[in-house]
């Protein structure tokens, strides 16, 4: 039995598509709650098995992207009890999963929880060196060292992003440690190509070394930019009317069957 | 107060800044080096100083890519500082946010105010050049303010904007006695627009001795309030009435053959709309048309769609930003205040502008190329952070947009047929319901539209000249009334937009039949508004519902759960009134009845002149070798990926057809096809028409063409054309006697209007909704007029049975046939090709034979449905060439073309084969494999096979003068550059 939580309210957007294609990954119980009462304390983060935080402008961005959010879990103690970020450590502690796409993504980031859970925030993602909101596909390849459950058995994807925060920014240090724990399941490569590209568009906001998504090192929190929610069929795909040989189902679901997977062991 | 500085951390990008130098250096010709972007925020009183520290840490800053300050300013060095905040009462978004993120920390902290800083470097900077880059792109001047200092100057002292109206609200009153030219002061100066015989409509039912004897038992004065002027003022408004529209016109055609037309809504929308529901009998899709917010149709046994397209041109004009962006949130909230509430599905869009690359600009108006940017990003804000994809839309540029750009906002919705077992297309309020305001609090925004005075926005006083919306508050308050309205708590909704509550609760008390209201209960973003400025306000992001009194208590509580405003305001009643109350007292009673239908009707006459002969010219046309790849770039026809990247067109995650489609994303679509429900493969198809180049020759022409375009766009993407429901939206310039050519505006509007009845005849296609927007025109100082093109906008919304046999418009494969669907004729008046090489051509593409037309594309949809097609594109601006090059370089591919193939009426010069604009015209590619099948198909049907796609990427055309090639990718290139801004 593998209960999900999907949460949204106060300016997340993606909640449709993300609970449409965790039941199609399988997943015994879906629930979309409302942030508002996880804030009152009706319900906690610990009910779940696995925790979605799906794509948005939590608070309209205002602060900067997922900031007023991030802050808000960190701060506010849900009828009385611990605050947000803590029930999301003791899910992850006891073996569950954590997914934060696009704004979720900017929310783990600024909650501290990506790369390294408590250890405060090492990392960001800003704006694209465009200075723009973009609404691309892009391709990426996967790192198959990664410790990811989510992008086990991946080579190879496709998917939108649909973001103006995208860029990491690391101090240099932070970088090689990523890199050496392979702590960057998906990187922006070119569509020819199997190297990590920093080239516009098919890098699309800057981030270095192509980097597109980060997990922690048991791989079982996962933030990135792009979203597989957005590619469940093959009519998603920008080019599928060319493409007869696209499998029916997209690849997105494959990220989130391979979490469901994972928690049913 | 305490000023916290926040910038990005040097020797770090700081893109944001980045790309406002590039936009000076490139639009403004200022010579800046660089510019860095410093946020400011401003706690208007005292916090302790570790909670400011603390605050500012963790909500303010990124610790990883900012740095902060406290009450000093923030390092890094510049030559000039430009500072910008919000005029008082102005929303503020940002800091509205700020506050709600300190008041967490410190629950009694006061209000966070927001400015941004800008730090321009460049040596040779003047003071002038920055104070034109505050003026001209940095500000807004209807709601902005700014400071410049040199960059060695000291720090910018703690400022806050704050309203601070010592104003005690009262209310006046206006003697009925007072001389009619008494009133038509009152009514210039107040804002009221009120015509001499509606202001002798409106004494003469106030004089009446009934209504003065209920006047003094209720305690009312003899004369009127302002409360009750405004009040009539708002209703009978031509936004509200449409007194145009209504109008009772005298109309002469062409012919010298005179009629009496009975109200052009009537004769010809409505109309139109009620003979194709009889002519479609069981098939008609109508649930709901013009009598609410927004049209519903019906799209499966347990679906309805909604939709709703709405023009947001003065306001867009007066400040680009917020005017677009409360166009998008607007018009989010008809569908939503339609029936009983429907679920946001897709937002279109249309821009009409002038060429962004004008030189000179009028004064008094702002450049093209600023409204351009401000309205994309008013959008891009308004739409993708609501989580509603963009799936269609258009950027188009004339002239005559210079004036007034004409900005059209679209928002298609669903809802269930059935909530809590009634029809949800329908209201269902009852007297003693209470009246409940939900969503943004009340200010001065918007009072009487897009006017305003400089006392309005000088000094202390809030500015009421613009409004902007905030899409995150509106979603909140969707969350909530979405369950709400699931849970059965309000029995009618409706939208607080124009006219604010003097509309939203005037028009529903019709159906009760009465409602009170007392204006000292909703909610006020400061103090110091009169009551008459509480009704008519029109403050965003409100609802105003209608909840039975036993559900009063729980709709109050979830509100308040889902951090959402709702205010008990009044009850709905049954006694005939409209009654207004201010603390305790009444201070307005109006009649229902002369409230909604006391307005005098207008009468008109006019005949219409032809405008140009309607012939075709000999004169010389242009090789088609030099005419295609310059067409490709104008502006018109070029590539609008700027915008679309911009928006997010995917969110929701049912994109089928999207509006860049091709081997690499980059080809126009016709349409959008989109999928509301992942578990079925029922699809939505959602197209657009709209050609006002047409009416400077014939508005006949005009509607015709963009009724047909809208039609072809849809079916070329798989759409089937017996589900099709069309919107109506009219821009026009002033059709009024003392308006410039206003006879012709007229006629035209009357030729439009008739155009538009027989094609949705023809094609069986009801208006199911619509919105008219008629004083489009600037005066500038020197007494001169720019008007808009007569323009038309149809929507359109339709089934898609089975996504999976969508089609798209790029070359899939080499080796399949190219056919053209429908008659070629020398149709190049007011072309793209005519205006791009200023040729006298007047014969515009007219459609004479929509039955014919409909029934090629009723065969042509079988054919997509049936799987045979691998790709349609739709002949429009710029006729075949165009298609075929868009059609070409989208798949990377090339393509072989006989124009002696192609159906016309006559032996035509290949320049006119190749760029009229024929309308019913589509170009098809079909794998040799289907070919037999495909030809079956469209039997009986003008149709002929002119081509082959091939594999070498080249666009070969045989022609009786020659036979032309074009390298694709070189017509590619030529297509993409022009607005790659």
């Amino acid at each position: 039995m593998v209960r999900v939580l999907v949460l949204t309210g106060n300016g997340t957007n993606c909640e449709y598509e993300t609970s449409h294609v965790l039941k199609l990954a399988g997943a015994d119980q879906v629930d979309v709650r409302m942030v508002w009462e996880l804030l009152d304390g009706v319900f906690s983060m610990e009910d779940y098995d696995m925790i979605v935080f799906p794509g948005g402008f939590m608070d309209g961005d205002h602060l900067g992207s997922a900031r007023a959010t991030a802050h808000r879990f960190t701060h506010a103690r849900p009828g009385g009890q611990r605050p947000v970020v803590e029930q999301i450590m003791t899910v992850h502690e006891r073996g569950g999963l954590v997914i934060g796409i696009c704004n979720g993504f900017q929310l783990l980031v600024k909650l501290g929880l990506l790369p390294w859970p408590g250890q405060g925030q090492k990392v960001t993602l800003t704006h694209n060196l465009s200075g723009r909101f973009e609404d691309r596909w892009v391709h990426l390849a996967v790192d198959k060292n990664s410790p990811c459950v989510f992008t086990r058995g991946l080579e190879r994807l496709e998917l939108p992003v649909r973001h103006g925060e995208g860029r990491l920014v690391f101090a240099p240090e932070v970088l090689e440690a990523v890199n050496a724990a392979h702590l960057a399941p998906l990187r922006y490569v070119h569509p020819d190509q199997s190297q990590p590209t920093e080239e516009y568009p098919h890098n699309p906001n800057g981030s270095p070394q192509g980097i597109a998504a980060l997990t922690d090192p048991t791989g079982r929190i996962f933030g990135l930019m792009p979203h597989p929610e957005a590619f469940t069929h093959r009519t998603n795909h920008p080019r599928w009317t060319r493409l007869p040989e696209l499998p029916e189902e997209g690849v997105g679901v494959q990220i989130f069957r391979n979490a469901i997977q994972y928690l049913k062991g | 107060m305490i000023r916290i500085e926040v910038s990005v951390r040097p020797g770090l990008h700081d893109p944001m800044g980045e790309a406002d130098s590039r936009a000076l250096r490139k639009f403004l010709s200022i010579p800046v080096q660089g510019v860095r972007v410093v946020r400011v925020y401003t706690i208007d009183g005292d916090v302790p100083p570790e909670v400011c520290r603390e605050f500012a840490a963790s909500a303010l800053a990124d610790p990883v890519s900012e740095i902060f300050t406290v009450d000093e300013p923030v390092p890094g060095g510049c030559d000039w500082i430009c500072e910008v905040s919000y005029r008082p009462g102005v929303t503020d978004n940002e800091g509205r946010t700020a506050t709600e993120a300190l008041r967490f920390m410190y629950p009694d902290a006061p209000v966070v105010y927001f400015a941004k800083q800008y730090r321009l470097t460049g040596g040779n900077l003047t003071r002038e050049d920055v104070e034109k880059a505050a003026a001209e792109y940095f500000a807004n001047q209807l709601i902005q303010s700014w400071s410049i200092v040199p960059g060695s100057d000291a720090a910018i002292k703690p400022y806050v904007p704050k309203v601070t109206s010592a104003h005690e609200p009262t209310v006046n009153t206006y003697s009925i006695d007072a001389p009619a030219e008494k009133w038509s002061e009152w009514s210039t100066a107040n804002v009221w627009a009120l015509k001499p015989r509606e202001l002798e409509a409106i004494l003469s039912h106030f004089r009446n001795p009934a209504v003065q004897q209920l006047r003094t038992e209720r305690g009312l004065p003899r004369d009127i309030t302002d409360v009750e002027i405004e009040c009539i003022a708002q209703s009978w408004s031509e936004h509200c009435k449409h007194k145009i529209f209504s109008s009772e016109i005298t109309y002469t055609d062409e012919r010298g053959e005179t009629r009496v037309i009975d109200g052009l809504f009537k004769t010809y929308i409505r109309g139109a709309t009620e003979r194709v529901r009889q002519l479609k009998g069981e098939k008609d899709q109508c649930l709901s048309v013009f009598t609410d917010n927004a049209g519903v149709v019906s799209f499966n046994e347990d679906w309805a769609l909604v939709f709703k397209v709405e023009t947001h041109n003065s306001p867009s004009a007066l400040d680009p930003y917020g005017g677009a962006l409360t166009g998008i949130v607007g018009v989010n909230r008809d569908p939503f205040g339609t029936g009983m509430g429907a679920n946001l599905l897709f937002n279109t869009d249309v821009f009409c502008l002038a060429d962004p690359y004008t030189e000179d600009v009028p004064d008094g108006l702002l450049h093209p190329l600023r409204i351009l940017e401000g309205v994309r990003l008013g959008v891009e804000h308004g739409g993708n952070q609501s989580g509603i994809p963009t799936v269609n839309g258009s950027v188009l540029f004339h002239q005559g947009y210079l004036g007034k750009p004409v900005i059209y906002a679209g928002t298609g919705a669903f809802m269930p047929r059935r909530i809590a077992g009634r029809e949800a297309y329908r209201k269902y309020p009852e007297p003693g319901h209470a009246i409940v305001m939900v969503g943004g609090r009340i200010g001065k925004d918007g009072i009487h539209g897009a006017t305003f005075s400089s006392e309005e926005l000088s000094g202390e006083s809030p500015s009421s000249a613009v409004q902007i919306g905030d899409p995150i508050t509106q979603k909140r308050m969707f969350d909530f009334l979405l369950m709400a309205r699931d849970r059965g708590l309000y029995s009618a909704i409706t939208d607080n937009g124009a006219g604010g509550l003097s509309s939203s609760v005037g028009e529903m008390a019709t159906m009760t039949g009465g409602a009170r209201l007392d204006l000292s209960k909703p909610l006020l973003k400061y103090h110091g508004l009169d009551p008459w400025e509480i009704l008519v306000s029109e403050s965003q992001e409100r609802m105003t519902v209608a909840v039975p009194q036993e559900n009063l208590n729980d709709f109050l509580k979830l509100a308040q759960k889902m951090r959402v405003e709702a205010t008990h305001v009044g009850e709905f009643t049954d006694t005939g009134y409209f009654e207004l109350e201010y603390d305790g007292r009444l201070v307005g009673l109006l009649d229902l009845e002369f409230l909604h239908d006391g307005v005098p009707r207008m009468h008109l006459e006019v005949r219409y002149e032809p405008r140009q002969e309607d012939v075709v010219s000999d004169g010389g046309l242009v090789p088609v070798d030099k005419a295609l790849p310059e067409l490709l770039g104008s502006l018109n026809i070029a590539s609008k990926e700027y915008w679309v990247r911009q928006y997010d067109h995917e969110v929701k995650g049912g994109s089928v057809v999207k509006p860049l489609v091709g081997a690499e994303d980059d080809g126009p679509s016709d349409g959008a096809v989109w999928r509301p429900f992942l578990d079925s493969y029922e699809g939505v198809v959602v197209a657009h028409g709209i050609v006002p180049r047409y009416s400077e020759i014939d508005a006949r022409a005009m509607a015709q063409a963009a009724f047909d375009e809208a039609v072809r766009n849809a079916v070329a993407v798989g759409g089937d054309p017996e589900t099709f429901s069309a919107l109506d939206n009219f821009a026009w310039p002033d059709p009024l006697p003392g308006a410039p050519d206003w006879e012709w505006k007229l006629a035209s509007l009357v030729r439009t209007n008739e155009a538009l009845y027989e094609m949705c005849e023809a094609y069986e296609i009801p208006l199911i909704s619509g919105k008219d927007s008629m004083k489009n025109d600037a005066r500038l100082d020197d007494g001169t007029w720019i008007s808009i093109p007569p323009t038309l906008l149809v929507s359109l919304i339709g089934r898609v049975p089975d996504v999976r046999r969508a089609v798209t418009m790029d070359v899939k494969a080499p080796g399949h046939w190219v056919y053209i669907i429908g008659m070629t004729r020398r149709e190049l008046g007011a072309s793209e090709y005519a205006i791009r090489f200023s040729l006298n051509e007047y014969g515009v593409p007219r459609v004479d034979n929509p039955a014919e037309l409909f029934n090629n594309y009723k065969k042509l949809h079988k054919a997509i449905a049936s799987g045979l097609v691998s790709a349609v594109h739709d002949l429009s601006d710029g006729g075949l060439g165009v298609a075929a090059a868009e059609m070409a370089f989208a798949g990377r591919l090339g393509m072989e073309l006989d124009l002696g193939e192609v159906p016309a009426d006559g032996t035509h010069p290949d320049s006119v084969l190749m760029f009229s604009e024929s309308q019913g015209r589509l170009l098809v590619t079909v794998s040799p494999r289907h070919a037999r099948r495909f030809e079956k198909i469209m039997t009986g049907t003008t149709m002929a096979r002119i081509g082959l796609t091939v594999s070498e990427p080249v666009l070969t055309v045989q022609g009786s003068q020659g036979t032309y090639g074009f390298d694709v990718h070189e017509l590619h290139g030529a297509w993409k550059r022009p607005l790659a801004l």
